[in-house]
């Protein structure tokens, strides 16, 4: 077996390119993706702890379902506010949408 | 009904009178005077009842114990003050003539204010009625009286008037004896002022008021100092002989006189103001302004005889006196005041020519007289001068009332108002006109002058002519003796400028004699002028002495003779020279001769052409301007007084220093709350509010820099927070154990 670190590695990775894309994309359905691959992340992280210290638990690949469930409803809200504020502004360009400035 | 009721009813009815008239029957003219008329002729009904059952008792039974009853008042210490009522020979006698004079002066008041003549054109409550315009038959005009627009007031007054000479006159004690008093002062105000429309009559009241509270301030401090010395007011109690010794032994410490003597002043001083004895008689002729009635009652019947009533009633007090011969002694003050007033007011009267003032002069004077007599000893002959004065004064006021109406009707057919119906010269021959009252007036005259035998008037001044002479006071007998010319002078004269001769004016060719309601009171009167003089005829009176005893020395004395001769103050005056009867006869019928002779052929109404002005030139004028008193009571009192009401106390005093003070301290309030307001207030506490206002928006605008609205910012600061507590918790984990 490969050390679980290099999955762990993988995750933060994974996580971090996430991370910089929900930071830094403009497109607020690019920032969607950067979400969905910090959820994904998460997953492999969760998953290489319960294969590595409980495989024998059903209560790991549960968790890891639930993750997934909730990470699709979230995008269909979450693309379902999008088109919301793109009727409204006629763009979906993340730094477009400041409304609730000072 | 017991006598002691009835007593005590008869200040009740004129007072009921009074009170019913002023919330109930002001509007209804015939109601009012109804009522008043019948009170008075109540109280007159009653006063005569009180007097036949005195008379009945007996001078010396009734003297000896009065018809009393007293009710226990004010607590004080250990005992009551008490008041009540007495009737004694003295309040006997003083109720006849009171109750007489009070009915007949009511009646007169119904005719005298034109009741049954139409209201006025023009007329105004406050002012005298005008007249009025009535179209006849045939469509003429004619001017009549009109009747008084204050009807019922008047009534109600004098209503009041009576119920305070009443209670005056049936009072067992000197204090209902000055509450009785100062009604009539009040009364005096109301009824002097009664037209109150007129500035004259405005201040004539206010001067009548001021005057006799002078005298009655003095009157006060007398009674108080009777109560402290011997913790009683009532009659019965003070006139004990030990009261009397003990007062007259006391020493009062001022001007040498014993207590006793300090009160009899101060009471005396009393009278001084309300019967006007000089100096405080100024009052009296400006009170000429009220309506005649008023005159009548406040200037002869009543309140005047009040004066002299008290000194009367406290005789025995003022003898005891003047008993240690200090200088100011009350016998002794009042001889000198009496005589003098008697002479100062008779020679002024000579010189006036409004018919009321040489009255109201006449009353001064023979006030004078009733006071001197006291002073000579003899207080019956006072009491009797004062009966008389009363009915025959009444009666010439009453007539004079008379005349003055008539000559009204003069004037409201000639419609000339510039001419003064109460002006002498303006008179002449009413004797024609108006013959009942000229009759009753000649009667009342010589009553006045003491004509002989005939006249009330005659028999009670020879009394105090023959006391004083015989009483070893020369000075007072023949002061009264000039005066008593000088009375019968100038009584004449009026006589002569009124009704004789030929009418001077054609308003005095157009009077007519008065109605019923005026007349038949004079008759009244006149009767008792003529007779009432009879029950007092002296038992030496050559012929006639002897034929009647003499009552009224035996009523009247009864008084007090039980009284002075346990004090050994009785005194049994030598009646042997006939020179006072002889100067009374002379002086009465000089003077009415010469008064006749002066003035028979005066023609012209121009007063200028008076033969006496011709015959004293300057002296004419000092006495015609009453020796200028009220010019010199104007200099010394008044006008001091009104600049210290005005300069002293008005603007120095309450608005330099009072408000001064005020202003000061509003000013020094004023600068601090302007120092608080801007120094204190505004910068410091508001400050510190905007301050905290500042800072807090100051923080505000540089913080919300970081709502920029966009998500991806809160994102980076969610992140790095989190980064940031991760790493502050592995190294707690990690390091810090």
């Amino acid at each position: 077996m490969i050390p679980l670190d290099w999955y762990l590695i993988l995750a933060a990775a994974l996580f971090a390119l996430g991370l910089f894309g929900v930071l830094a994309r403009k497109n607020a359905v690019a920032i969607l993706m950067g979400v969905e691959l910090m959820l994904n992340a998460v997953n492999i992280n969760l998953l290489a702890f319960w294969r590595y210290r409980a495989p024998d638990q059903p209560v790991g690949m549960a968790f890891a379902v639930i993750v997934f469930a909730v990470a699709a409803a979230e995008v269909a809200v979450g693309l379902a506010l999008f088109i919301a504020v793109y009727r409204r502004f006629n763009s979906v360009a993340a730094d477009e949408i400041n409304l609730l400035k000072w | 009904m017991p006598t002691t009721t009835l007593l005590w009813l008869l200040p009740v009815f004129p007072l009921l009178a009074f009170v019913l008239i002023v919330l109930f029957t002001n509007r209804n003219k015939a109601l009012s005077h109804t009522l008043a008329v019948g009170a008075a002729f109540l109280s007159w009904l009653g006063a005569m009842v009180i007097f036949v059952r005195a008379l009945k008792i007996g001078p010396e039974a009734l003297a000896e114990h009065p018809i009393h009853s007293w009710v226990n008042w004010l607590p004080t210490g250990d005992g009551y003050l008490k008041i009540g009522v007495m009737v004694d020979p003295l309040t006997a006698a003083v109720l006849f003539f009171v109750a007489w004079t009070i009915f007949m002066i009511f009646l007169y008041s119904v005719g005298y204010h034109n009741f049954g003549y139409p209201e006025g054109d023009h007329d105004q409550k406050g002012l005298p009625p005008h007249g009025a315009t009535v179209v006849d038959a045939h469509g003429h005009k004619h001017r009549v009286p009109s009747i008084e627009p204050m009807y019922s007031r008047f009534f109600a007054y004098i209503g009041l008037f009576a119920a305070g000479m009443y209670l005056l006159a049936i009072s067992d004690n000197l204090l209902t004896l000055f509450v009785g008093w100062e009604i009539m002062g009040l009364c005096s105000y109301l009824l002097i002022g009664f037209w109150f429309a007129k500035p004259s009559a405005r201040a004539a009241g206010i001067k009548a008021f001021m005057t006799t509270r002078v005298g009655d301030v003095f009157m006060l401090l007398g009674i108080a100092y009777l109560y402290t010395a011997t913790g009683t007011l009532s009659f019965p109690d003070i006139f004990k002989p030990e009261t009397l010794h003990a007062l007259a032994s006391t020493p009062s410490h001022v001007l040498g006189l014993s207590a006793a003597g300090l009160i009899g002043v101060l009471l005396f001083i009393g009278t001084v103001g309300k019967s006007a004895q000089w100096p405080l008689h100024v009052w009296l002729p400006d009170a000429m302004e009220g309506p005649t009635p008023v005159s009548a009652m406040i200037h002869a019947a009543t309140m005047v005889s009040a004066g002299v009533y008290m000194v009367i009633r406290m005789f025995p007090l003022l003898k005891a006196g003047s008993m240690n011969g200090a200088f100011f002694s009350p016998l002794a003050v009042m001889g000198f005041i009496g005589g003098f007033t008697a002479l100062f007011a008779a020679t002024i009267a000579v010189a006036q020519n409004d018919i009321k003032r040489v009255l109201a002069y006449s009353t001064i004077s023979q006030l004078g007289y009733m006071v001197a007599a006291l002073g000579a000893g003899s207080y019956i002959a006072a009491t009797f001068h004062l009966i008389t004065h009363a009915f025959f004064k009444a009666l010439l006021f009453l007539g004079s009332g008379s005349v003055i109406h008539g000559m009204e009707h003069g004037v409201l057919h000639t419609g000339n108002h510039e001419v003064d119906p109460q002006d002498m010269f303006n008179m002449g021959g009413l004797a024609k006109k108006m013959p009942i009252t000229f009759w009753t007036f000649l009667i009342g005259g010589f009553a006045l002058s003491g004509f002989p035998v005939l006249t009330a008037g005659f028999w009670s001044k020879d009394e105090i002519l023959s006391s004083s002479f015989f009483g070893g006071h020369p000075v007072i007998f023949w002061t009264l003796a000039l005066a008593a010319f000088l009375t019968a002078f100038y009584t004449m004269r009026q006589i002569t400028l009124t009704f004789l001769g030929q009418p001077r004016t054609p308003e005095a060719e157009h009077a007519h004699e008065t109605p019923w309601t005026m007349t038949v009171p004079l008759m009244v009167l006149a009767f008792f002028a003529l007779t009432a003089g009879w029950v007092g005829i002296p038992e030496h009176f050559p012929l006639l002495g002897g034929l009647l005893p003499n009552w009224f020395h035996h009523w009247v004395g009864a008084t007090y003779e039980g009284l002075l001769e346990e004090m050994g103050w009785l005194e049994h005056l030598a009646e042997g020279s006939l020179v006072p009867l002889y100067t009374s006869l002379t002086v009465a019928l000089g003077g009415l001769f010469f008064g006749w002779l002066v003035y028979k052929d005066v023609r012209s109404p121009d007063p200028a052409q008076d033969p006496l002005k011709k015959a004293l030139g300057p002296v004419h004028t000092l006495l015609q301007n009453k020796y200028y008193f009220d010019e010199l009571y104007g200099l010394i009192f008044i006008r001091p007084a009104y600049w210290l009401a005005e300069v002293f106390t008005f603007r120095w005093v309450d608005r330099g220093v009072i408000d001064g003070i005020l202003h000061a301290i509003a000013r020094v309030v004023f600068d601090l709350g302007k120092i608080l307001a801007y120094g204190f207030d505004l910068p410091i506490i508001s400050g510190a509010g905007d301050l905290i206002g500042n800072i807090v928006r100051t923080f505000g605008r540089a913080f919300r820099v970081v709502q920029t609205g966009r998500v991806q910012d809160y994102m980076v600061a969610a992140m790095t927070s989190v980064v940031a507590f991760g790493a502050l918790v592995y190294y707690l984990l990690v390091f810090a154990h």
